[in-house]
Parts: C-alpha cells; structure tokens; sequence
C-alpha cells in the first residue's frame, strides 16, 4: 500500500500528461485570447505575451507549462482517491461542467455559493464530513466580475486550487493558476475534455496497481 | 458575564440541523417495526383475534375499545401505526465509508433541486437538437397543442415533499419558468412523458346554468318552476302560458295579498321586461320575511321560471338587467359596544 502511494511521486510526469495537448491544440481552442488593455490585472501582467488592437495575448508558452503541472497535480489527487470538486460560476457552461464532472466520478458545483459550504461544513452538511481535497475553477470570476469566493475559502481551509485565470482575474491565492481564455465555448470544452481524461487516466491506473498488487 | 437565554431563530435553525441527521438512525427504525409486529400480535392475542390476519383497521378499533378517549383531535388520541408511517421520510446519511458523498452536486447544499434542474435543462437541450434536426432535414415541426386549460403544474409543497428537502421561492419559480419554457417548445412531445411528472390535471368545471325545458300539464298548457330567495323568504313559482295575467301568492289574488302598489310593481316587472303582461298566469307560494322581501323573492322565483320560455339572448338581458341575481344583502348583526350594526353610541364630551 505504501509502495502504491510513493511509487507515482518518483516519476516527473508518471501519468503522461504532455501527450494529452499540443500548442497547436490550445491555439486552435483560442486559449490565447484575453480580454482588453483596460480590464487587465496587474498580477496578470508576467503571463501577457503583448497586446494587439488593444486585445491582450496570453503567452502559451508559459501556458503549456502551467497546465502540465496543473493535470500532473489533479492526476495525483485522483490516483490517491482525493474529492474533487469543479466550480464555475459561468451559466454557459454549468451544464457542460456538471456532466464532466458527473462522467469522471467526481463532484461539480456550478451554482450559488453558501457562505458557510467550507468553513461551516460540519453544521451545514452535519458532522463527518469529508471536504474536497482540490478545487478546480474554470472560471475564478463570479457573476459580478468579483474573484469568487470558493478561492478564499479554500486557502483558509488549506485545500490546493486550480484555476483557470483570464487576464481579468486575481492569480494570488490559487495553488496552480493556467493562465488561459475562460470564455470562450471551445476553451471550456478542451479544458473538461483534458481534465476528464486526466482524471480518468489516473483512477484506471490505480485500479491496475491495486489490481498488480492483490496478484502479487 | 452575561448569558444569552433569547437565541435568535437563526442559532436555534442551526442547533437543530445538527441533530437533525442522529434522529432516526436505520437500526431504530428497524427495532420499532420489530416491536410494532411483536406488539400487533399481542394485541390480537388479547383481542381473542388470529395474529396472522389482524389488519389496520383491527388494530385501531381495539386500541379505541382499550384506550377510550374523549378527546377533539383524532391526532391526540392513543395511536399504534407502522413506524414508517409515524416517523417521517429522514434523508439517509449522503457518504460513504471512504467519506465520498453518493450524489454529484452533494457539495452545493440542495442536491435533489440541483439535480432536477439540471435534468430538466439537459431535456430543454435535446429538444432543441431534435428541433435543429428536424429544421435541417426540412421537415415540419409537430404541432400538437397541450391543452394547457386543464392541467396546473405542482405547488412548492408538492415540490418539497417530492425532493425532501426544503425549497426557497425563488428557486421554485425558477423551476416553474423553466419547466414553462421547456412545454412551449413546438418539439416538446418528445419528453411528455417527463412534463407530466410535474404537471397536474385540473377538473373544468361546468359554469353553464342548465335551463329546464317546458313542461306541460293535463291540460295541454306549457308550464314551469322557479325558486326565488331574499332575506329570510322563500318562494315557488309556477309560470303558466296561455294566460291572462292573473297572479294568485298562497291562493290569494295579488290585490289582497299586496296591498302596496310597490310590491305589486316588483312582481310584473320580469313580465313587464319582457313585454309579456297579459300572456301568463302565475301561482306562487311564499313564506318567511316581510312584505318586501317576499315580493323580491317572488320576482326572482318568476323570472327564474321564465327563462325557459324566452330566447338565449333575452335570458341575457335578464341576467344583465339583475333579474337573475339572488340579492345577498341580509339584515347585519349587531356588535358588542354599539347601539347597532353600524350605530355607536352617543359621544359624550364629558
């Protein structure tokens, strides 16, 4: 058991996850857009490859890395039976994101936030509740344009993040940021269509070790 | 220090959602049906009665025979029933042993609405793909009119207790404009079957007045029956054709019986409406009332009576000349601290 557990953590990319995209793939899904020079954040300002037309450009180079160490992250999570939970507070795409997370098994919450889901859990839910151990954001920002709350929430309660940040958005208290397009349909749709077959990979691995292991 | 004994409803709302889920665990329910099977067998031990075949109803009459009790409230008195029907519907604990709760949307607080409304939307979705397939092939889109007059769709109760869980009334009036806009769509045939889970019939009732046909007595001659009301009397009367406008009130000729000439004129006015004075013979009993009101009866019997000899369109005119409405002004009781119903007594400065 202990083997299964410290085996992954030996390898850089145990779960190959710098085959599942291309560049060319997030440029054809126009993750690269941004909004424009007046909405961006200043903390945004290290991942902006430059601004044409007053549009600014995400640099997918940077990209690329951060969204390998981000799957990297999930892939282990879901390979030692970690709760993840997807938020998104798009309307868009609320359907899209509950199907994928119903698809790989894991939890989605596309709706109004509580105040009190994590930091008042145990009165909320009722004692013996189990939190999510990550919390992955397609869209950081709420319906008013405001980072959401599930951000704060989860420093405070020490559960890692990942998120897709827009050039727009605050980059500050999320483990591992992808700093990357949020809005359009194309960019949310690769980026379900990656984080399901990540989190696939890793539960259908773990499987065939414990499997390998009760042979042996 | 200062001790807090007035809680606002909120901290009391919280104190009991903790001890909501430890209520009913599955071993207590299960200990109560064995003991209710233990007790019901008992009892029809006592009762001189085969356990085997001792119904419900066998069980309330004998605990009514051994519990007699004069108490108002059917639900106070003594009580022996299936513990599933005692104990309300308690939502099972929502995780398993791992700690991974069942549900996909456990996390956001209402999962049963949450899951409806994404159902629901998921329906929407594959109508409108059905339609642009359709639209693509060139076909006609099927329009088949839901007859909306007679069916309502669920109340936020009925709602609550179909997902166990409470339901605020923004949520439920979202779920009602969307399941709205989901039955509005021309392809929406596709998920009837889902709509009407949530939709009711309502029975139309009939507001039509049935008016009687003439009926003919030995003689040959078309008569007919009306009642009439106002204040405390009530009247019958009975409209003959072929007359010459004589008017008999409990076998005495309208001169005698009403003297006043205004009772007299609210009893031909109906004839006078129609312009069928001297035509018809009337005979009316009466009693109860005054001298007023047992004319205002008598016009509302007799103009009830003559509908069945008058056109539609006249029976119309009837109605919007108030010849057909019952009058519901009755006398007005009198209030503790007035001289009358509405009369106060005399203010006095000092």
């Amino acid at each position: 058991d202990d083997k299964l557990l410290t085996e992954p953590l030996n390898h850089p990319d145990f779960f190959s996850v710098k085959e599942l995209f291309t560049l060319k793939d997030l440029f054809d899904a126009r993750v690269h857009l941004g909004h424009k020079k007046g909405c961006r954040h200043r903390f945004m300002e290290p991942y902006i490859f430059g601004c044409r037309l007053d549009q600014d450009i995400i640099d997918l180079d940077q990209t690329m890395q951060h969204l390998q160490l981000a799957l990297n992250f999930t892939a282990h999570v879901a390979y030692r039976g970690g709760i993840i939970l997807f938020v998104s507070r798009r309307r868009q795409f609320c359907h899209l994101v509950e199907s994928t997370a119903r698809a790989c098994g894991e939890y989605a919450h596309t709706r109004y936030w509580q105040g009190g889901l994590l930091t008042n859990a145990h009165i909320q839910f009722g004692p013996g509740v189990r939190l999510p151990d990550l919390l992955i954001f397609l869209s950081t920002l709420n319906n008013v344009f405001e980072p959401h709350v599930a951000i704060r929430d989860a420093a405070k309660m020490n559960i890692p993040t990942v998120g897709v940040v827009d050039t727009n958005c605050n980059p500050c208290l999320i483990t591992y940021p992808i700093p990357g397009n949020d809005d359009s349909p194309a960019a949310v749709e690769l980026y379900c269509r990656l984080f399901r077959m990540t989190i696939i990979r890793a539960k259908d691995k773990r499987r065939q070790s414990e499997a390998v292991e009760e042979l042996q | 220090t200062l001790r807090l004994i007035c809680t606002t409803t909120a901290v009391q709302k919280r104190n009991v959602a903790a001890s909501g889920p430890e209520k009913y665990t599955e071993a207590f329910i299960k200990k109560q049906i064995e003991e209710f099977n233990l007790g019901k067998r008992h009892l029809a031990n006592m009762m001189g009665e085969d356990p085997e075949t001792f119904t419900q109803e066998d069980i309330d009459r004998a605990i009514a025979y051994l519990f007699p009790s004069g108490l108002f409230d059917k639900r106070a008195r003594p009580l022996m029933k299936h513990p599933t029907e005692v104990f309300p519907e308690q939502r099972k604990i929502q995780w398993g042993e791992d700690g991974r709760p069942f549900h996909f949307l456990f996390y956001t607080g209402k999962q049963s609405y949450y899951s409806l409304m994404h159902e629901t939307y998921e329906k929407f979705l594959n109508v409108q793909k059905h339609q642009d397939q359709l639209t693509a092939q060139d076909l006609p889109l099927q329009k088949e009119k839901r007859n909306l007059a007679g069916s309502r769709w669920l109340t936020k109760i009925e709602l609550e207790e179909m997902l166990l869980e409470k339901v605020s009334d923004n949520d439920y009036s979202r779920f009602i404009q969307l399941l709205q806009k989901l039955a509005t769509l021309p392809c929406a045939d596709i998920e009837e079957k889902y709509i009407q889970k949530f939709s009711k019939e309502v029975p139309v009732q009939l507001q039509k007045v049935v008016i009687e046909p003439l009926q003919h007595d030995e003689r040959g001659v078309a008569f007919s029956t009306g009642e009439g009301k106002r204040k405390t009397a009530r009247a019958t009367a009975v409209v003959y054709d072929n007359g010459t406008g004589k008017i008999t009130v409990n076998g005495i000729d309208i001169l005698h019986y009403f003297p006043v000439l205004q009772d007299r004129e609210q009893l031909l006015f109906p004839f006078q409406f129609l312009g069928r004075i001297g035509k018809h013979d009337m005979v009316c009993t009466v009693s109860g009332g005054g001298r007023s009101a047992q004319a205002g009866a008598i016009r509302l019997a007799s103009a009830k009576a003559l509908r069945s000899f008058v056109t539609e369109k006249e029976v119309e005119f009837m109605r919007q000349a108030g010849l057909l409405t019952v009058d519901p002004r009755v006398k007005e009781r009198k209030k503790p601290g007035q001289e009358g119903p509405r009369r106060k007594f005399t203010w006095k400065k000092r």
